[in-house]
């Protein structure tokens, strides 16, 4: 593993594990067993929520104002690309071999005819992105998510999947030469391009959510879940009372 | 003979074509139509893409809201206390959660940017009474997201009853945030400030 590679994920990991320590104990009367350490994540979600609001946002804002279209879907595409490996590789140890393959010749695709991964052409030969991250990988090998856990920045994970950033990053981190300066400027332009995208969603969460913890934290729970299960998580029906006695179906 | 055998197959047939044209559409094609057609309206309307969410809540209520069964939506997303709920609670309920999705999601309506939707293989039988119909919202320069319907069979008609958007229930989302409202203050809590949530959303609009 690169040394410098580890530095930043190192850097960040350290006043993580410092602050659940302090914060994790004022965890006050849990309302949800997902989510044993409410107290300490309310703290961060906060946090975060002032930091997203005083620069993340208006960032996002500006860079969603000014980049046009084609630029934004290169920049995207560029990322994309490279994360492309670590997809594959991740879809081979989930087991799913030829997912992995059709990944690998997406690079293989994108990164030549693709120019640098700037033009997706792969999705147009048919080949289509898969969505897959280290997280998912353990999911599938049964390993559990364990707490919902919030990290400064990065915002929500489970405790698995917090653990399993770590090594994404690490990875991401080892393509861009090891160089501290382009490792800290690809994080922010890609974290400024994610929360661009995600803008449209920011008045659903304002607007729909009564309690906007809870919203977002149901929602990524939800979400990974589905990711796990690659789109067909079992169906839950337990709390379906509905045809009880509505007469409904 | 042969006549009367020709006579009974046209009437058979008219018979078919009858009942087939009453059941209405199945799972996939309601959805199709429902989505291109709200898709075609917002696109037509520069009203709606400036933003003009009344417009947009009057859109969904006419071509949208028939298709969706908001009772089954509601005791979804209350889980288990539906149970204790009395038929006027209940009403209350699905009334307010009605008003809350139809308002958050009009206006996701005016943020419409030359996304498609993309039809994924329906993988349902004939006799279905429940089905799943899976969809992909494409959008240029950003990665696709996946929409999923579930629709159930009420009398002749099929209803949308749940959508899952990226991966996210539209409807169980609520579940957590309401059970916890039910345990602080009560159903008539919750409805309560349901009916508050609704109207702080019309008064930031005005």
């Amino acid at each position: 593993m690169h040394r410098h590679g580890r530095t930043l994920v190192g850097r960040m990991a350290a006043p993580m594990v410092a602050a659940v320590l302090a914060l994790g104990g004022c965890a006050s009367t849990p309302d949800n067993p997902d989510d044993p350490l409410e107290g300490y994540n309310r703290a961060v979600f906060a946090f975060n929520d002032r930091l997203d609001k005083a620069v993340l946002k208006p960032t996002a804002q500006v860079y969603d104002k000014f980049t046009p279209l084609p630029l934004r879907a290169g920049i995207g595409n560029f990322f994309g690309n490279i994360g492309d490996v670590w997809i594959g590789v991740n879809n081979i140890l989930q087991g799913k071999g030829a997912d992995g393959m059709s990944d690998l010749a997406r690079v293989l695709i994108n990164s030549t005819v693709g120019i640098l991964g700037i033009f997706d052409i792969a999705t147009e030969f048919g080949l289509e992105r898969h969505d897959e991250d280290f997280g998912q990988t353990l999911g599938s090998w049964g390993v559990a998510e364990g707490p919902y856990f919030m990290l400064p920045v990065l915002g929500p994970r489970t405790l698995r999947d917090a653990g399993a950033t770590a090594v994404d990053l690490t990875v991401d981190n080892t393509w861009y030469g090891g160089q501290l300066v382009t490792e800290t400027g690809v994080t922010i332009l890609k974290l400024v391009n994610t929360r661009a995208n995600l803008l449209a969603a920011d008045k659903v969460l304002d607007e729909g959510a009564l309690d906007r913890y809870v919203y977002l934290r149901e929602a990524y729970l939800q979400r990974r879940r589905y990711e796990v299960y690659d789109g067909r998580p079992p169906r839950e029906r337990e709390d379906d009372y509905w045809s009880d006695d509505s007469g409904g179906r | 003979m042969r006549k009367n055998l020709v006579n009974w197959l046209a009437a058979a047939a008219i018979g078919l074509t009858a009942s087939l044209a009453m059941a209405g559409p199945g799972p996939e094609e309601l959805t199709k139509q429902l989505t291109e057609e709200v898709l075609a309206a917002v696109e037509a309307d520069t009203e709606i893409r400036a933003g003009d969410t009344e417009k947009a809540i009057r859109l969904v209520e006419e071509r949208v809201l028939p298709h969706f069964n908001f009772g089954h939506m509601t005791a979804l997303a209350v889980g288990r206390d539906w149970r204790g709920a009395s038929p006027e609670q209940r009403q209350a309920l699905t009334e307010q959660f009605r008003t809350l999705l139809v308002r958050t999601y009009s206006n996701a309506l005016t943020q419409y940017d030359n996304q498609t939707i993309v039809f994924k293989p329906f993988r349902g039988r004939p006799d279905d009474r429940d089905a799943q119909v899976r969809t992909e919202i494409r959008q240029p320069g950003a990665q696709a997201i996946q929409m999923d319907f579930s629709l159930e069979m009420v009398g002749e008609n099929w209803k949308v009853y749940d959508v899952v958007v990226a991966g996210v229930s539209l409807v169980t989302n609520y579940r957590a945030s309401f059970s916890q409202q039910v345990r602080q203050t009560g159903i008539d809590g919750l409805i309560e400030s349901l009916k508050v949530k609704n109207r702080d959303m019309v008064a930031e609009k005005s």
